[in-house]
């Protein structure tokens, strides 16, 4: 149950949907530099469809550059991305969905109008939007706040509709930049269950940005340690048990335990 | 309570100095004011409520035209402000060709180019609306401006990422961001809108509350001059207030930036 009182999901009835293997994203030697700082250096990475993958590195290590790279909102100096096998920016731009780390919901609008921006700026109207979000609202516990404007809402609830905001893009992949970092740790408890469901309901590609080990081997398939800057790939993780709701049995498993060290002993060796 | 006490209690001190400063001759005196001229010269409050008594349709129908001028040129400074103010954030080479222009026109002499005006727009409410208007240009200009431009990038960023285009961004994301802004801008200007539909009227009009001024002063009616100023402020008084309503109810969110 979640602290609002809807049921987020059944944890039982849950199924695990396993990732294609098909690969929906592919980077290689993708390097990117401001000026003379050197921030991403030969980053290699192949993401397959439905896959959720984890990116950990130190803080400043060019993780959100990456992000805004796949995105297509501008091209690496040297490398290439693919989405889909589609290597342009604006073929990257139509298959990717942005999740800011703070929720940026914007005041004027009410929840379920934030919520539904992505199909009102493909132009439906005010009411269409709505009805394609009000399902989502229902789904995951947050129909009662349809109305509330983002000012009424706490913290967790405004993330939880920033993330149905970059779920109605209705896009295929989506790029969560430390979405729960600016989250108390009990909220932030509560949202990672909460995306955990999410994302096993909804199948998308997911690239998770954070700098939390374990909130990335709990909601990931597959982590990426990044080093310090300039960033490259120096460890890659499989946490051992499939994606799962279930938080506390996740993360006291003692695999999980043995696999956050690992994380964080690479982290250690590279953060500088 | 204190909003309006605290005020109103300032004023009622400050009349009341000045009645028993202007009954008692002594205000003539500090002045070095002849005493049998002193009544004309210098009205005592109670002169100026009894002209605004005696004189109100005068003031009525010169104080409407007057608020007429303002309204109107406040309204097209609006229009065109906020017009002006989208085409410099939407263009670099529009931005760096007329922004030195737009701070141009703050320094402009209004009270020496307003009988030029006269001259080129007549006697009519034209060159009363262009001094108005360009009064009330570089307030709502500036702040419309820099509320466009301190949306927060990351935004912009995810709405590209949502389907929008450089239209939709603007209408959905930048221009409501700017609201607040555009509203500071636009009190200012609505307050000072006011001297310059009286600045415009000064040089050359048969109506309004500056001819009404220049009249009175003429004919030595120096409590009605005073009258007139008094109905001048609250129209500016006024004003502000609407403004700062039309703020409330459609930016409650105020200054604050987005979170």
């Amino acid at each position: 149950m979640s602290t609002y009182g809807a049921p987020v999901m059944e944890r039982e009835r849950i199924e695990r949907t396993p990732p294609a293997q098909t690969c929906a994203i592919r980077l290689e030697g993708v390097s990117h530099s401001f000026g003379e700082l050197e921030v991403l250096s030969g980053l290699g990475l192949d993401v397959a469809e439905g896959e959720v993958v984890g990116l950990v590195g130190p803080s400043g290590c060019g993780k959100s550059t990456l992000l805004e790279l796949i995105s297509g909102l501008a091209d690496p100096l040297a490398g290439s991305i693919e989405i889909e096998g589609a290597g342009g920016a604006a073929a990257r731009l139509a298959s990717c969905a942005y999740m800011p780390q703070r929720d940026l919901l914007l005041p004027w609008l009410s929840a379920i109008d934030n919520a539904a921006i992505a199909p009102r700026n493909r132009g439906a109207s005010k009411r269409g939007a709505r009805e394609q979000a009000l399902p989502l609202f229902a789904r995951f516990g947050l129909a009662d706040f349809a109305d509330a404007k983002p000012g009424e809402l706490s913290g967790g609830m405004r993330q939880r509709v920033a993330f149905l905001r970059t779920l109605l893009a209705g896009k295929p992949v989506l790029l969560l930049d430390e979405p729960f970092a600016a989250l108390d740790a009990i909220t932030r408890g509560e949202m990672q269950e909460w995306l955990a469901g999410a994302l096993l309901a909804e199948s998308r590609t997911v690239l998770l940005i954070t700098h939390d080990v374990e909130e990335a081997l709990y909601l990931c398939d597959r982590v990426a340690v990044l080093s310090a800057r300039p960033a490259r790939i120096v460890a890659e993780l499989r946490p051992g048990a499939p994606r799962s709701v279930d938080r506390a049995a996740a993360v006291t498993d003692p695999a999980f335990a043995a696999q956050r060290e690992e994380a964080l002993r690479a982290l250690r060796e590279h953060s500088r | 309570m204190r909003r309006v006490l605290l005020p109103a209690a300032v004023i009622a001190a400050l009349l009341g100095l000045w009645e028993i400063l202007a009954q008692t001759g002594a205000l003539a005196e500090i002045l070095g004011i002849r005493e049998s001229v002193s009544d004309v010269i210098v009205p005592a409050p109670s002169d100026v409520a009894m002209s605004l008594w005696e004189d109100r349709e005068l003031l009525l129908d010169n104080g409407w035209v007057t608020l007429s001028e303002v309204v109107l040129g406040f309204a097209i400074s609006v229009v065109v402000g906020v017009g002006f103010a989208i085409a410099l954030h939407l263009s670099e080479t529009l931005r760096l060709a007329f922004y030195p222009l737009l701070v141009a026109s703050q320094t402009i002499p209004i009270v020496a180019i307003a009988p030029v005006l006269v001259l080129w727009l007549g006697f009519g409410i034209g060159p009363k609306l262009f001094v108005v208007a360009l009064i009330c240009f570089f307030p709502i200009t500036v702040a419309t401006f820099d509320g466009l431009r301190s949306v927060d990038p990351a935004a912009v960023r995810m709405m590209r990422t949502l389907h929008a285009n450089r239209a939709t961004i603007l209408r959905r994301l930048e221009l409501p961001s700017a609201l607040p802004q555009f509203f500071s801008g636009a009190r200012v200007a609505v307050a000072i809108a006011a001297i310059g539909a009286v600045l415009g009227e000064l040089v050359g009009a048969d109506s309004g509350l500056g001819y009404l001024i220049t009249q009175a002063q003429g004919s030595l009616l120096t409590a009605r001059v005073f009258a007139a100023v008094v109905v001048l402020s609250a129209i500016a008084i006024a004003l502000f207030a609407l403004v700062s309503l039309a703020e409330r109810t459609l930016a409650p969110w105020g200054r604050k930036e987005l979170r």
